[in-house]
């Protein structure tokens, strides 16, 4: 029974800190780029209001870095305190993917975030570019190795078993295994798409509250001509993932689409109450036969049932809900931003209160709509991959600490008290800085105690 | 001793390596942070901050690289170690992120609140800085239980700290003058006498707890090649004593405002060469060695050819910012 808790206790845990920490890279990761265009875009126009616009998200940057870093760390060391089992037996493929993530990209993004907060004077214009580059490519670099190794537990290959312990043979099968490209390309869309709503929203909420400068249009703009052009494609990478899962994981598709026995002509459930008990919906609406038709191209298409992956399936329910989440909150994206592009468009991208209220408000309420959509996506892949740690290979039950389960109480009840703490401290933050004045006063903050020309010297240099 | 054989041994130095460079760069970063309350106003507060603001993220960086070093080399002494220091590392972690956070909160939150989040980047850097102290102290026994081991603990838990705040003061004397500086002076002073007595607690417990450890030291000829490494800690700390009376150390044209540091770091190289001159080629003290709970060697391979190539860069880009970022920071603001 203590076993059970200390298992229970730590899932939760791990889920929590990984829920808490992937809110910040998934914003991290496109808003990098999305900064160097914003630089980019100044140095071409000359519009300050790029500058400020730029120096605004900067600020946003920073503190979501600083957010991303210290959770980050937090499950570096959780690896250990918790599934001391994972390191043991998958170590000698989890630790040098881990490895590279900090030594080619973990190093050079916390390295040149300096330079690029703070060198703005310091360094020459290129070379600050360069910092804001460097950044960017370092967060990116970040996700790929991370992805490798979480694709991999998902669809392990390239190693063998020896005593139980996992060894690598083919380090190119390891780290480009099957599902990795789908689910880089996945979340990189979706960290964009994060992006893109978390600036529609932000300069949307601006204009409901008479906030509205000079970078606001420019910003709009950009978010919703993002959101509208990644949505469609974030659609279809998620359909070819998910092609990708059924071919390595069924019995996680068969969670995702609450199919109980193999069948063929599946229907598409848009929403039922599964039952595990009774292996049976209480309820459900579905659109016969398009289920199949979806997963196999085939209106009477094969689809296999969880019946037929008895104890090597997930829990239904979480997997089921979380899907429907996602395609729900993405279907939604879809709607709000080619009806915002298109009406937006027509009035040339103007922010003077005499726009449509409601499309202020439904771009408002969408600020943090990537969020729901990444944190429900990551449910369906995570929890579908139970009862295993590595899909097939090892069983999480099997790694988990000998730590006592009151212990792990402890712990998770400190994390999950600073987690909600920091969450609504950020949100706070954000709305605050979006409702202060543009800061776009000169072309460049001269360092105190330097004469402009001294400023300008080392600007040249 | 083949090249497989080796390979262990490498990566336990280079976890070394980075363990110490992580508590000596992260360990003035601690040290600023538990000085905080200490400052006179908010500008000097603000002064501090900025300090270490574009330093602190690589800076905390080492630390993932050594335990992921632990992780990826050793990765049945990670689980061991971590799971027995669970409380500590929560208590650390939650330090860690306390203060993180408080960088970017305390200036860009609404005015109000900047109190709060002062008071947060000090208790996390104090929070972080005694339970790693703790966890050293636990760590260099072997994990050892028993009220004299856990005595021993508490004294480290203590003294890293002391350690940390005459880094934090050391780095103060470089990169601030006028009050703010003279004001580093004395807190380094009153930390000095901490660094010394955590440096003669570990020295003296761990030949206590260890017979290994006994052993490799108090025989001859161990005892006359390795007295130089003593000796010459003793003369940096007193050197770095003296210096903190100069007046070279003090105001904006100091030639010697760097000596301080330099001279608090040496001693900790040298602290940490004793260190793992007791615990070679033990993990965890006389219970694992580096060959027992090493990685496969294709593992630590791949990794190798990956910190060949990148640590250069990361020395390189380090040394970079470090120039750019050179002189009194009273030029850059958080904003």
């Amino acid at each position: 029974m203590d076993a059970l808790d200390t298992l229970l206790l730590s899932r939760l845990q791990f889920a929590a800190n990984i829920t808490f920490h992937i809110l910040f890279p998934t914003i991290s990761i496109a808003l990098g780029w999305v900064l160097l265009f914003m630089r980019w875009r100044w140095l071409r126009t000359g519009h300050t209001a790029w500058l400020g616009a730029w120096r605004l998200w900067t600020k946003v940057f920073a503190l979501t870095f600083a957010l991303g870093v210290v959770s980050g760390v937090t499950m570096s060391f959780q690896f250990g305190t918790n599934w001391p089992g994972f390191m043991a037996r998958a170590g000698n493929i989890a630790g040098p993917l881990l490895g590279y993530e900090v030594l080619t990209a973990f190093f050079l993004e916390a390295t040149f975030l300096g330079v690029m907060l703070f060198g703005h004077g310091r360094v020459s214009e290129r070379m600050h570019l360069v910092a804001n580059f460097l950044v960017a490519f370092g967060t990116t670099m970040s996700a790929f190795w991370i992805l490798s190794l979480n694709s991999w537990m998902q669809t392990p290959q390239g190693h063998t078993l020896i005593n139980g312990e996992v060894h690598a043979v083919d380090w190119l099968a390891v780290v480009f295994n099957p599902s990795f490209p789908y689910r880089l390309t996945h979340m990189l869309l979706a960290s964009g798409l994060t992006v893109a709503f978390l600036l529609a929203g932000l300069a949307a909420s601006q204009v409901l509250r008479g906030r509205a400068n000079a970078a606001t249009p420019k910003v709009l703009r950009l978010g919703v001509t993002l959101a509208a052009v990644l949505i469609p494609i974030q659609i279809l990478a998620g359909d070819l993932h998910g092609l990708n899962t059924l071919k390595h994981q069924p019995a996680k598709i068969a969670a995702m689409e609450g199919i109980w026995h193999t069948e063929r002509g599946a229907p598409l459930l848009l929403m039922a109450w599964p039952n595990e008990a009774e292996q049976r919906h209480d309820w459900a609406i579905g659109i016969p036969r398009l289920g199949s038709l979806i997963l196999t191209h085939e209106l009477d298409g094969e689809i296999q049932g969880l019946s037929a992956f008895e104890g090597a399936h997930p829990p239904v329910k979480p997997v089921f809900f979380a899907f429907r989440i996602m395609v729900a909150t993405g279907m939604l994206m879809l709607a709000v931003s080619w009806l915002a592009w298109w009406r937006l468009r027509r009035t040339g991208w103007r922010t003077e209160a005499t726009g449509p209220r409601w499309l202020w408000r439904a771009l408002a309420l969408m600020t943090f709509s990537g969020w729901v959509a990444t944190v429900a996506g990551w449910y369906v892949t995570e929890v579908g991959r139970q009862p295993y740690l590595v899909y097939g290979v090892l069983h999480t039950a099997d790694l988990v600490t000998t730590t006592p389960a009151a212990t792990v109480a402890c712990s998770l009840g400190g994390y999950l008290v600073l987690y909600v703490g920091l969450l609504l401290a950020y949100i706070a933050v954000l709305r605050y800085l979006a409702s202060k004045p543009l800061d776009a006063a000169g072309p460049d903050p001269i360092v105190p105690g330097m004469t402009p020309e001294q400023g300008l010297v080392q600007q040249g240099a | 001793m083949d090249f497989d054989t080796f390979l262990p041994v490498l990566f336990w130095l280079l976890m070394g390596v980075s363990m110490l460079a992580y508590v000596a760069l992260d360990g003035y970063d601690l040290g600023v942070g538990m000085l905080l309350p200490r400052a006179h106003d908010d500008a000097e507060r603000d002064q501090m901050v900025s300090s270490i603001g574009p330093f602190w993220d690589a800076n905390e960086t080492w630390l993932v690289l050594g335990v992921g070093l632990l992780l990826i080399a050793f990765p049945k002494a990670h689980g061991v170690i971590l799971q027995a220091l669970y409380i500590p590392v929560a208590l650390m972690l939650l330090g860690l992120i306390l203060r993180g956070v408080a960088f970017d909160f305390r200036v860009k939150a609404r005015a109000q609140q900047k109190p709060l989040w002062n008071a947060a980047f000090f208790a996390g850097s104090l929070l972080a800085s005694l339970a790693q102290g703790w966890m050293l102290g636990r760590y260099v026994t072997g994990l050892a239980e028993g009220p004299m081991a856990l005595a021993f603990a508490a004294g480290v838990a203590i003294a890293v700290p002391a350690a940390y705040v005459l880094l934090g003061a050391c780095w103060l004397i470089l990169k601030t003058d006028g009050a703010l500086q003279e004001r580093a002076v004395r807190w380094a002073k009153i930390a000095w006498p901490g660094l010394v007595l955590a440096l003669a607690l570990v020295s003296i417990a761990t030949p206590l707890v260890s017979p290994t450890v006994a052993g490799r030291w108090f025989t001859l000829p161990n005892l006359l090649a390795l007295l130089p490494v003593p000796l010459m800690a003793g003369m940096a700390l007193v050197a770095l004593r003296g210096l903190l009376n100069s007046h070279r150390i003090r105001g904006p044209q100091a030639r010697l405002a760097w000596l301080p540091l330099v001279l608090a770091v040496s001693v900790l190289v040298l602290g940490a060469f004793g260190l793992a001159y007791s615990l070679y080629p033990y993990v965890l003290l006389d219970r694992l060695t580096v060959w027992e709970v090493a990685s496969a060697p294709s593992s630590l391979k791949i990794i190798l050819v990956g910190t060949a190539i990148s640590l250069p860069a990361i020395a390189g880009y380090t040394v970079f910012v470090y120039r750019v970022f050179g002189g009194k920071t009273s030029g850059i603001t958080y904003g």
